[in-house]
């Protein structure tokens, strides 16, 4: 119990990102047109791939003997990279559609 | 001096997340968002693989194995989004999602490793621990729910439930609880074999939460596991202390949240209820809609074409029907046909039309049909008064009047699109099955509706040809 108030303390900054962000999030998305709701999770697909940072920080600090880590760092920058790059990408084929043309 | 360039970017990284999404939320800026959200996402790669120091104060390293992941990761992403069919774009959302959480996963996996790395077993913070399972756990149960989903999507996997599923899965959840607590308080001797039994129950449990659940609710589920991905991402941020992927993490989780919200209300059904699953069943649909039925008349398509061409208001309502009939462009095509000739043509798009939000909008967007065409539901069933003929494409259960009338039905509340208020109703079908929900529509049988079988990019061919000799 002590070590969770502990840590509560040493983390509240984190902590207030996580109750902001929460705001933030349901805020921004809340007056959205349904027209959008596939391309916006599409896009928000592709910002959670943002857990490829995870990915190259477990990558990077693999030591080079490790073979388990530096295999399982590699597939999940693969995989995290598939995530954030085909999400942009499959977001801007959706949105292109939307242009106006004349 | 670098850390605090590397703090500098992840802050403008995460402001260009909240903007880019802010942005997405109104057509006109939105694909300036998506890239807007990207250059950040490429920012904080960057200065994640050169700036970052890690607790021991050493740079990263390994930069050979992380490029070589990066390229055979944009290469195989691009390659498949760019390539993957406009009707196809749902799963290929949900197969992305399912890419990370199997990554946040796997962070977990080697990072619990590390924690017991011979030689550095100093005591381990039992919140960082709760911190990896939760990712690992989090992480596997989005990848495996998200390959379903995606399975389901393209047909390769079926609905499939078993007596009791929700038991099992209950208890999956009671015990993956209790094993995670047991390995974070319980200082087990093995911790290994533990963690790769809590691996597998949540991917079974991802596997077996998705089964149950219908095809038509796909959507609600991706968007769902997207939101659960996002918070395996967070998990992450608390990991490393790493603020770009809390908030990036924690901004999709409760978007997501929303947004999975938003979709159930749109059909009128609780979140509960959608994973629940109560359609599917049909025992109960069937016995009411035998004694209902009755008879329908069919139209040809000279005749339809003959009425649709001397309306003065057309009204099409898109659904899956015409998804999977790839009859966009001929729908587009029959349109410009028809305004030629001076008939007013709108299309009235249900908020769940086709298998997710928007689907049909991006479709129909593909084949040019200006933005302004595309009512939305309220709108539409304000003009369905005073349309001359409403063509319905391969939708169903958006259409059913037992949504409005019939207590017992299970789409009962659903708003739908009135389209039996319009002079004249044809429903494009390839037979008279029942749609998605399983259940009979009346509205096939009432006088003011033909019917018109057949594939719908066949037939808006032939309609089109008609049009043009009239």
């Amino acid at each position: 119990m002590e070590s969770f108030i502990d840590w509560l303390g040493s983390h509240q900054d984190m902590l207030y990102v996580v109750l902001l962000m929460v705001f933030v999030g349901i805020e921004v998305i809340g007056r959205v047109p349904s027209v959008l709701h596939t391309p916006l999770m599409s896009g928000a697909n592709a910002i959670h791939g943002v857990v490829i940072i995870g990915a190259i920080i477990v990558m990077g600090q693999a030591s080079s003997d490790n073979i388990p880590a530096l295999v399982l760092g590699f597939l999940a920058v693969v995989l995290g990279t598939l995530n954030v790059v085909g999400g942009f990408v499959v977001t801007d084929r959706m949105l292109e559609m939307f242009r106006k043309k004349k | 001096m670098e850390q605090q360039i590397l703090t500098i970017l992840y802050l403008a990284s995460s402001v260009t997340f909240i903007i880019g999404l802010k942005m997405l939320s109104s057509p006109a800026t939105a694909r300036r968002g998506n890239w807007l959200a990207a250059a950040g996402m490429t920012a904080a790669i960057l200065g994640t693989i050169f700036l970052y120091r890690g607790s021991d104060g050493n740079h990263l390293g390994n930069h050979l194995w992380i490029f070589a992941g990066l390229l055979i990761g944009t290469f195989m992403g691009t390659y498949a989004a760019k390539t993957v069919k406009m009707t196809a774009m749902p799963e290929m959302v949900s197969l992305f999602n399912g890419m990370g959480g199997a990554c946040a996963a796997l962070i977990s996996v080697v990072e619990f490793g590390h924690l017991h790395h011979p030689g550095d077993a100093t005591g381990t913070d039992p919140l960082v621990l709760t911190t990896i399972l939760l990712g690992l756990v989090i992480g596997s149960v989005s990848f495996a729910g998200s390959m379903v989903a995606w399975g389901k999507l393209n047909g390769r996997v079926k609905d499939f439930a078993f007596p009791g599923q929700h038991l099992v899965n209950n208890g999956a959840v009671l015990l993956m609880s209790g094993l995670a607590a047991y390995l974070v308080m319980g200082h087990p001797t093995d911790p290994y074999l533990l963690f790769h039994v809590l691996l597998v129950i949540a991917l079974v449990y991802g596997v077996l939460f998705v089964l149950p659940i219908g095809g038509a609710d796909m959507p609600v589920v991706i968007s769902l596991l997207n939101s659960f991905t996002g918070v395996a991402a967070a998990c992450g941020g608390f990991l490393y202390g790493n603020k770009v992927m809390l908030t990036g993490g924690i901004l999709v989780g409760a978007a997501g949240t929303l947004l999975t919200i938003l979709m159930c209300r749109a059909m009128n059904r609780s979140l509960l209820n959608v994973l629940i699953g109560s359609f599917g069943g049909g025992s109960s649909a069937g016995g009411a809609a035998a004694a209902t039925g009755g008879s329908y008349k069919e139209i040809s398509v000279s005749d339809t074409a003959m009425v649709m061409a001397y309306a003065n208001k057309v009204m099409i309502v898109p659904g899956y029907g015409l998804a999977v009939a790839q009859a966009q462009h001929a729908c587009h095509e029959l349109e410009k046909a028809l305004e030629a000739r001076g008939v007013d043509v709108r299309y009235a798009i249900h908020p769940v039309a086709g298998r997710m939000p928007g689907h049909m909008n991006v479709l129909l967007a593909e084949s040019d049909v200006a933005y302004d065409k595309l009512l939305e539901m309220e709108q539409a069933n304000e003009e369905f008064r005073t349309t001359d003929v409403v063509l319905v494409l391969g939708a169903n259960d958006v259409v059913n009047p037992a949504a409005k009338v019939d207590p017992a039905s299970p789409i009962y509340g659903m708003p739908i699109l009135e389209v039996e208020e319009a002079k004249t109703v044809i429903v494009n079908k390839r037979s008279m099955k029942p749609g998605y929900a399983g259940i009979e529509n009346q509205l096939f049988f009432q006088p003011k509706t033909s019917m018109l079988f057949g594939d719908a990019k066949k037939v808006l061919q032939d309609i089109l040809a008609e049009v043009r000799n009239v």
